[in-house]
């Protein structure tokens, strides 16, 4: 019975609307408006931070990252003695003591990078050659597609094998099987016994780097003990006559600990134990679960601000609403005082042009959200940009909207309950 | 036997005040008027004939005095009650007429049972009764602007019947009417009336009071002095509304 009332007003409260189209049309844009650029901004928002979100994911929520970088002081000296070589970044000797000493430790993952040329024939690709153990798919999310990746027979005698990237082979052997041919680095061949590709490709990186033959993904995977053996630890750089020189043992160690939990109070137990060993500060610590909580952070942030810029909006098609409510109150005062004479208690009133604010809200909401969903899928289109329109936007935006049409519905609507019924008639 | 007395007004007062100055529209009213009656209220501008017909119609409260409706104290009821007790209990006819303009003459007759909660589909029926009663069911979709001042007058005396009640009040009720639409409308007010209505109408016109049962008379917030022609009709509540004929 109650649900059927309500019904029935509203209905009247549409019939009322519909008989001025144009404006109640325009009294919703201000909802449209609010309600769609919520929904849209937070969708273009959600996108990009998922995105930042997934990279930092890739590098793992229970890892440390730490790499080695060149001390900067260091930096300016190398230009003035230029036979000098410099020595810096991470050793050995700090895998083995962070195995030895930190707790919740699960593997340790050190990593040699060289940059080189490999040669198969006479085509030749300059690469990144990665020195690592047997475990590294695992920790970095790799895939074997064809052959096998390193195992740790080839790290004990130190095999002159290696595993390509997907895409190097592509381009390195367009004709025949990579695995078991022989491809040259520097002075030495390594057999190819494995083909590997990464299982979250991601696709944010644009194609120039192909046209210079260099794509961030061209590695070769050799055993760590290899890439000491084959390529040594000084790394030499030749440019403009000049000649430089890095002794550099270890690239980057992945510290995987046994929980997420671990992570946080591992972090100054490293910091302090390389502080022991580096008298510079030649490495850097990476904490993906901390750059996640920044980004999340980040994120926090942003929503506020969208946020307080879509309220502002919302309020001010509240105020919209309000405005033109108040209009039809005034126009619509002889109508007030017919009902109010016929039996309509100040209630009845009160829910009439309540009902209508609403839907005013209500129905400019549900436009706004047609909006709102259908504009960030176009922006992803044009823009390359990845959007995620969350169900919880549309929930809070259509809410929203819902609550501002009572806001600001209720003072017109008392206004028009609290006229005189006889004042109200005689009104023209 | 006598019709039972629907209405007892007792010293009734009513003064508007506005700050400075209070104009005192009524000052000793007395009146009791019978089921079936037919009276007519006449009397120079600013005697306070709408006045007193707003208080009758429980759209105004008195400044003093006592007033009874159907044998209730009108005085203690509150503006919920107020408002309830009109939907119920009083039928209004007005100079303009006062359709809502969004809503088709069907809606317009309902209008008085929709605060009673009612749904239209189940008193349809009823509503378009009532536009034939009053000569208009064949217009029953059309929009008080579609419609002339006459046929717009006659929906608004068949929502004025949709809550069968005790009593039709209608203030210049053939003011904006020429007079060939106002004799059509008084004629539709005698046979309501013949079939027992009681009807209490303000009126500037000779030929309204004429048809009336009892002329009531006001000069300046009084009631100056009264005709009564003749008895109030037999009220038999059994008989259904007919008025063709
Ligand atoms: N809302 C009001 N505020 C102040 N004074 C009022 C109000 N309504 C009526 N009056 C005064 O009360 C007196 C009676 O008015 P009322 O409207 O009852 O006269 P009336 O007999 O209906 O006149 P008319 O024939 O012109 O309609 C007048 O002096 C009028 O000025
Ligand atoms: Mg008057």
């Amino acid at each position: 019975m109650r649900l059927k009332t309500l019904i029935r007003i509203v209905q009247l409260g549409i019939k009322s609307l519909l008989l001025h189209k144009m404006r109640s049309g325009l009294t919703m844009l201000g909802i449209i408006f609010g309600v769609c650029s919520v929904i849209a901004m937070l969708a273009i928002g959600e996108g990009a931070s998922y995105e930042a979100q997934e990279a930092i994911k890739k590098l793992g929520s229970s890892n440390i990252i730490i790499r080695s970088v060149k001390p900067p002081q260091e930096k300016s000296m190398s230009s003035a003695k230029r036979d000098y070589v410099n020595d810096y970044g991470l050793t050995y000797q700090d895998a083995n003591s962070i195995r030895a000493t930190i707790k919740n430790v699960d593997t340790v993952l050190p990593m040699r990078i060289i940059r080189e040329e490999v040669r198969f024939n006479s085509i030749m690709f300059p690469v990144q050659v990665i020195g690592t153990h047997p475990i590294y798919p695992d920790m970095t999310g790799l895939e074997v597609v064809r052959g096998r990746f390193l195992t740790y027979t080839d790290e004990r005698s130190r095999n002159n094998i290696c595993v390509l990237t997907a895409s190097l082979a592509e381009h390195l052997f367009p004709y025949e099987n990579p695995v078991e041919q022989e491809v040259r680095m520097g002075a030495d061949y390594f057999k190819v016994v494995g083909i590997v590709r990464e299982t979250s490709i991601e696709k944010q990186r644009p194609q120039a780097g192909e046209s210079e033959g260099a794509t961030v993904d061209h590695n070769v995977y050799v055993p760590l003990s290899s890439a000491k053996a084959r390529f040594g630890e000084t790394i030499i750089n030749r440019s403009a006559g000049s000649y430089q020189a890095e002794k550099v043992e270890l690239h980057q160690i992945t510290v995987r600990f046994t929980s997420t939990d671990a992570v946080q109070t591992a972090v100054p137990q490293i910091k302090t134990l390389l502080e022991k060993f580096h008298d510079t500060a030649d490495y850097e610590v990476i904490v993906p679960i901390e750059l996640l909580r920044q980004a999340e952070q980040t994120k926090r942030i942003f929503n506020i601000v969208l946020g307080s810029i879509a309220a502002i909006s919302l309020i001010v098609g509240g105020i919209g609403i309000m405005n033109i409510m108040l209009a039809t109150v005034t126009e619509r005062t002889r109508e007030i005082g017919i009902r109010r004479a016929l039996g309509a208690k100040k209630h009845d009133i009160v829910t009439q042009f309540l009902v209508e604010t609403v839907v005013l809200s209500i129905g400019g909401g549900l436009i706004g959200v047609v909006f709102g969903v259908v504009i960030p899928v176009i922006v992803s289109h044009l823009a390359d940009m990845k959007t995620i329109v969350t169900p919880i936007s549309v929930i809070i935006a259509f809410g929203i909207s819902g609550a501002v049409g009572v806001v600001f519905g209720i003072y017109p609507a008392s206004q028009a309950a609290d006229l005189d019924p006889i004042e109200a008639l005689r009104h023209e | 036997m006598a019709n039972r007395e629907i209405i007892r007004i007792e010293g009734l007062e009513k003064v508007y005040d506005m700050g400075e100055v209070r104009v005192k529209a009524l000052h000793g009213v007395d009146l009791t008027i019978e089921e079936g009656s037919y009276v007519a209220i006449m009397g120079a501008s600013g005697s306070g004939k709408s006045t007193l017909l707003n208080i009758l119609g429980c759209l105004d409260r008195p400044t003093a005095g006592k007033y009874y409706l159907g044998g209730e104290d009108v005085a203690s009821m509150d503006d919920d009650q107020l408002s309830a007790f009109r939907g119920r209990t009083l039928g209004f006819v007005f100079q303009s007429y006062n359709l809502i303009q969004q809503l088709s003459v069907i809606e317009n007759i309902f209008v008085p049972l929709f605060y009673q909660g009612l749904d239209l589909s189940d008193r349809e029926k009823h509503c378009e009764d009532l536009a034939d009663l009053v000569g208009l069911g064949d217009r029953t979709d059309h929009r008080p602007k579609q419609l002339s001042g006459g046929q717009q007058q006659r929906v608004a005396i068949a929502r004025s019947l949709v809550n069968d009640p005790l009593l039709i009040l209608a203030d210049e009720p053939t003011g904006n009417l020429d007079s060939k639409t106002g004799l059509e409308i008084l004629d539709l007010f005698d046979r309501l009336n013949q079939q027992g209505k009681t009807m209490i109408l303000v009126t500037h016109g000779d030929e309204v009071a004429e048809r009336a049962q009892r002329v009531v008379h006001m000069k300046d917030g009084v009631i100056d002095r009264e005709d009564v022609k003749r008895a109030p009709v037999k009220v038999d509540n059994s008989k259904k509304l007919e008025l063709t004929g």
